[in-house]
């Protein structure tokens, strides 16, 4: 194994992207570039294509804040995901952590304590679903894959017992106008806005700190963590607590995006964001994986989704197309993991 | 040292385990500054023993104290907190971090409570890996790349990260060449110079004469002597009493070498890049031969590719004339090898599947006919093999017919692995680690 150590330090030469830039941590770095750089030529080559395909279409400012803001609502969710994930978790029950926010956020009773109350609704129950969740993991014993899908389950029928099956419709002014054109600062959405604040603190919280490094390492190897002096069940319960409160904050975003409450709300977001988390190069297996990676994976495919409505294509073609993507995506991986 | 108490007294100390008594009332006292070699064949307790001592396992019973006070380890931290670092022979390390960040996990540097201070992480590693001797690893670098010599120095670069006042060293030496260990010892050395304890288990008894000051001894879950000598207990008894057998009935009468048969294994350059490199190995009727070799250096490596569990880069291997094809296990089952890893949970046993079941597990096709099982002959054939699989094992394998790079000494159960001409191989490397270095199997 004397071959790693020239090609790390070769790799550690290279440029690196602005947002990465000045980490001491060069050499696990460098790795995570060869992954991040082919992503985004991956989205390069995307807006290409859709440049060539539909070129006034596409690249319209009006097409571009769509995209954004369509990222916006999953790709939060996608954060928290990586951050189970990473940790060798998985968190199956966003999608009805999701609807189940938004639509208690958003009873005639909790909209009459206007936006603080809406938002504050939201983040709450998204959380307490993540601290079930993650009590259920680290304390309780049951297996994520489990302890999830029966929040999902139970997510899903009480979001439905809420509404009845109808829309709710939001009357808090404040929360209309963040959907609107007059909020929009420096042309961006305040729904793009805050997945972007999501982001920055997810990078943060996964490179910079003791919850982040933790969070790889029980991933990576939990006994050895365990050894190390890591509370590892807390760390789990933490984990899926985090995934839970961006559940949370994308119903909001999801609530300013439709100007209602659906139990039909996040439906299948579970699936989208482990597969952007995988695309982004996460190990569904835990130890290993980058926010940057999770996002560029989450703008890739509501890209693609884009350009396939665009090019008035069927749903059900872009579902076979995301399809080979993953499975593209992981090969490529591992291909590149091999060499680098 | 008369007056003060000893820096940790553990008394009947028990733990069970499903199904098994681990440890059952184990004596350890440990004295300031002195080496203690912990000594037992594999089973004895010794990894129990440490894990409770390391905080990561509560025992059944028992008293522990440190420094004369009874004292409670509920938790590697708690362990930690009072200067108790462990070196783990299976490396505890996550791979996917970088050596500083493996150095300082559970403890990093940081400002605010939780933002880790990469640069002052990143400079004590370098610190602590020169005191070791080893500032060429770099503390950027994943633990993944490292060979399983330096993963051992991280390891130990993380128990000194704490302030110690006794440390755990399960088999340290194992992953390390000669001069390796001559600074391993330099730095045990050092430590207890500083009144630090070690206590230190390794299976190579001219370790424990160089180094120990004390040893105690564990069979079967408790202490059968403590406190002995280090330096001057005659070897024979240490080997009756981690054994309980004399030491004659260690090494049993063979038959005689049958002369100048025809070889019924045939290796020639077997080779896989990275992990050993071209050998050749001759296997005749009733013979064993034993590969030696340093953890990581490429024995089990070298017996599962002999076995087609790895694809071998070059070189092939022929049983009884018949070529093997390359990378298959398949193949080399129907020619008649078997193989025992290392690893036995998971390797080879079917844990939640019955004995009848994994015994068969292997040669399923000879109890199925157009794909349905025959269970009674399973059973059978079973019953058969299982009466010699729960009897006693050869206690010991003398390494013989080719030259070993390094003798296992005189200590009782050689970690040699062995390759037998029943065609059945074993191995007792403990991780699956490569190196560059491969064991030279000169002929």
């Amino acid at each position: 194994m004397t071959q790693p150590a020239p090609a790390a330090g070769a790799a550690a030469r290279k440029p690196v992207p602005a947002d990465d830039g000045g980490s001491p941590w060069r050499a696990s770095l460098a790795r995570a570039d060869v992954r991040t750089l082919s992503l985004m030529g991956v989205l390069a080559a995307l807006i290409v294509i859709g440049g060539i395909t539909q070129p006034d279409a596409f690249l319209d400012t009006d097409n571009v804040q769509l995209i954004l803001t369509q990222a916006s609502v999953i790709g939060v969710v996608t954060v928290g995901m990586t951050f189970v994930i990473i940790s060798g978790g998985i968190d199956l029950s966003v999608g009805a952590i999701v609807a189940l926010a938004s639509v208690w956020a958003t009873t005639v009773a909790t909209q009459e304590y206007g936006f603080a109350g809406i938002l504050f609704t939201a983040v709450v129950v998204g959380m307490g679903c993540g601290v079930v969740n993650g009590l259920l993991i680290a304390y309780g014993g049951l297996v994520p894959f489990i302890a999830t899908l029966a929040m999902l389950a139970a997510g899903r029928g009480l979001a439905l017992q809420i509404t009845d099956g109808k829309t709710q419709m939001v009357t808090v002014d404040g929360v209309l106008r963040l959907g609107e054109r007059d909020s929009y600062v420096l042309g961006l959405p305040p729904l793009v806005l805050v997945f972007a604040a999501v982001t920055v603190v997810g990078w943060l919280l996964l490179n910079r700190t003791t919850f982040g490094r933790r969070s790889v390492a029980v991933g990576g190897n939990a006994e050895a963590a365990r050894l190390a002096g890591i509370d590892v069940r807390r760390q789990r319960l933490y984990l899926y607590l985090l995934s839970g409160v961006c559940c949370g904050i994308a119903a909001f975003l999801l609530i300013i995006l439709s100007g209602s409450g659906q139990n039909t709300n996040g439906n299948l977001y579970e699936l989208d964001a482990i597969a952007a988390a995988i695309i982004g190069g996460t190990l569904l297996s835990g130890g290993r994986g980058t926010i940057t990676g999770s996002v560029l994976g989450v703008l890739i495919f509501t890209t693609i989704t884009n350009i396939f409505a665009l090019n008035n294509l069927e749903t059900a073609t872009q579902q076979i197309a995301k399809g080979a993507i993953i499975v593209a995506a992981v090969l490529v991986q591992r291909r590149t993991a091999h060499t680098s | 040292m008369a007056p003060e108490p000893p820096l940790l007294t553990m008394s009947g100390i028990t733990k069970s385990f499903p199904g098994v008594r681990a440890l059952d009332g184990v004596d350890l006292q440990v004295q300031a500054g002195e080496v203690h070699c912990l000594l037992g064949q594999n089973g004895a307790g010794k990894s129990t023993l440490i894990k409770v001592l390391a905080g990561a396992h509560q025992p059944d019973g028992g008293e522990i104290r440190w420094r004369g006070e009874p004292t409670a380890l509920r938790s590697p931290l708690a362990a930690m907190r009072l200067g108790i670092a462990t070196i783990y022979q299976e490396l505890d390390l996550v791979e996917g971090l970088s050596v500083a960040e493996n150095v300082h996990l559970g403890h990093e540097p940081t400002t605010a409570g939780f933002v880790v201070r990469g640069r002052a992480a990143k400079a004590s590693t370098a610190a602590l890996l020169k005191r070791l001797g080893h500032a060429e690893i770099d503390p950027g670098r994943p633990v993944g790349d490292l060979s399983a010599a330096q993963q051992q120095i991280v390891s130990m670069a993380r128990a000194l990260s704490h302030e110690v006042r006794l440390i755990v060293m399960d088999e340290p030496s194992a992953a390390l060449d000669p001069d390796e260990v001559d600074n391993l010892f330099r730095i045990v050395g050092d430590l207890t110079a500083d009144g630090v304890a070690v206590v230190y288990i390794s299976h190579r008894l001219e370790e424990i004469r160089r180094i120990g000051d004390r040893v105690t001894v564990l069979k079967d879950g408790r202490a059968v002597a403590g406190g002995l000598p280090a330096k001057t207990t005659p070897t024979r008894d240490i080997v009756a009493l981690m054994t309980g057998r004399n030491v004659e009935y260690v090494f049993p009468e063979r038959p005689a070498e049958q002369a100048a048969s025809e070889p019924v294994l045939t290796v020639r350059g077997l080779t896989r890049r990275g992990e050993f490199a071209p050998l050749d190995l001759d296997l005749r009727p009733g013979e064993i031969v034993g590969l030696a070799g340093l953890v990581g250096s490429g024995r089990s490596e070298i017996l599962e590719t002999i076995y087609g569990a790895r694809r071998p880069t070059a070189g092939q291997v022929t049983v009884q004339g018949r070529v093997l094809r390359p990378g298959s296990v398949r193949a080399a089952v129907r020619a008649g090898l078997g193989l025992a890893p290392e690893e036995r949970k998971a390797q080879a046993l079917l844990m939640l599947e019955s004995v009848t079941r994994n015994v068969s597990v292997s040669s399923m096709s000879r109890f199925s006919r157009g794909g349905w099982l025959d269970r009674g002959a399973e059973r059978e054939a079973a019953r058969a093999a299982s009466p010699r699989a729960v009897a006693p094992p050869r206690p010991a394998v003398r390494p013989r017919a080719h030259p070993l790079r390094r003798q296992p000494a005189e200590s009782g159960p050689p970690p040699a692995g062995c390759c037998a001409a029943t065609a059945s191989c074993c191995s007792t490397s403990r991780r699956a680690a490569s190196t560059s270095r491969a064991p030279s199997c000169t002929r």
